[in-house]
């Protein structure tokens, strides 16, 4: 189904204004989407992280759907408390009207998700619980002060990986996350970029509707972690696609399947973009360029290279 | 802005808020440096600055776009970024 904006402009928007997320921060917008993709009603949990701290200052709340907040590591644990819960209320009919067909949504930024939170996710994902994952992967700790993650790109200057004489910043590569989410074979999994909103909410949609345990990833600038400018956000979204840094993939009962500009990168209608392209305005990277860091840009274009032909090759390219 | 703040006894149980989205009440309007400015006339009502819009600030009536809620508007310029026909321009905040 496609979505139309002037029919969305019509619903309520789920994220009220007034919250304290950074100015010009994606993650908003991410909720957005994912809220906005169906009517069903919704229920939120939410790990400890940048999205949870800022929309909840009390006594202030920014949700306009229930939400829970809980610790760093669980939840996804959490979602399937409540689920298992509702469904309990349904056998014995004691649940409200207007909580039918309700469906559950867990968010978690990296470190909640890539870290911290990956055996309550996993084991949410094997007892295959009706719920949704979402991260938004900013790569990096950046709420607590921008120490890495196992989310944060090879090369990126944080605070527990500081740029000196001897260090060129991250030295290990990124989790790849979707694989691990796919090896437990549940029915849906994707990555989304939040500038690509109709691919983003056709996914969320697909996700939320699918019956058991589905997760999506998706890619979140962050603008004090990554030293960038305030309106950013969007371009840097196309750039990570365009660059394959972050390519749009769907997986459905195991079929990998590429998804916009991806897809039209692998079909080869249009150019797939140097990765230098993507990080040289960005100041966790700055370091790569002042010094002259060849070799460890050809490093960050070698891993980037690897991780795409990972994904085409299983995608059926 | 300022209020007497409940005291530990009449608060919910468990912290709990009960008004679905209140943080509308706080404004973030003071955050901002640029402010954006829509021109009318150059707006053709695509809506991607409202779909872009971290903070919900972009004001629809009746289909159209009519400014921004600066209440709120933390001034981050997404919405000039990405306006396909400049409708929106960054003006620096003066008293």
């Amino acid at each position: 189904m496609a979505f139309l904006l002037k029919d969305l402009i019509k619903k309520q928007a789920p994220l009220a204004s007034g919250h304290r997320m950074c100015a010009g921060c994606p993650a908003p917008v991410i909720v957005k989407q994912v809220l906005m993709s169906t009517d069903h009603p919704k229920v939120c949990t939410n790990a400890t992280g940048c999205l949870e701290v800022a929309t909840t200052i009390f006594p202030f709340t920014s949700w306009k759907v229930p939400w829970l907040h809980i610790a760093f590591e669980n939840s996804a644990a959490a979602v399937s408390g409540v689920e298992a819960a509702y469904h309990g209320l349904a056998n014995k009919g004691e649940l409200p009207e207007d909580m039918k067909n309700a469906k559950f949504i867990a968010f978690g930024g990296d470190g909640g998700t890539y870290d911290i939170g990956i055996q309550a996710l996993s084991g949410a994902l094997e007892r295959g619980h009706n719920m949704l994952y979402v991260c938004y992967d900013n790569e990096g700790y950046m709420n607590t002060g921008i120490q890495r993650s196992s989310a944060t790109p090879i090369g990126a200057n944080t605070t527990t990986t500081p740029v000196g004489s001897q260090s060129y910043g991250k030295r290990e590569i990124r989790k790849d996350l979707l694989s691990i989410v796919v090896a437990h074979h549940i029915p849906y999994a994707a990555t989304c970029a939040p500038h690509d909103w109709m691919d983003g909410m056709k996914k969320s949609q697909k996700a939320i509707e699918t019956e058991g345990p589905a997760f999506l990833n998706y890619f979140s600038p962050c603008i004090p972690g990554w030293k960038i400018p305030a309106d950013a956000w969007r371009k840097l979204s196309e750039l990570a696609v365009k660059t394959c840094f972050w390519p749009l993939i769907e997986v459905e009962n195991g079929k990998w399947s590429l998804t916009g500009e991806s897809k039209r990168i692998a079909d080869g209608k249009a150019e797939k973009v140097p990765a230098v392209e993507f990080m040289k305005n960005q100041g966790r990277f700055k370091h790569l360029f002042t010094q002259k860091k060849d070799d460890v840009l050809a490093l960050i274009q070698a891993d980037i290279d690897r991780s795409w032909d990972f994904y085409r090759k299983m995608a059926g390219y | 802005m300022k209020e007497q703040k409940k005291s530990w006894n009449e608060l919910p149980i468990g912290g709990s808020i009960l008004e679905a989205g209140n943080s509308k009440n706080y404004f973030t309007g003071t955050w901002r440096t640029f402010k954006p400015v829509h021109n009318a006339k150059l707006c053709i009502n695509c809506y991607f600055c409202w779909m872009h819009c971290p903070d919900d600030s972009i004001v629809i009536e009746n289909g159209k776009v009519t400014g921004m809620d600066l209440d709120h508007c933390k001034g981050c310029g997404v919405c000039a970024e990405v306006c396909p026909k400049k409708a929106i321009t960054m003006e620096k905040e003066e008293k």
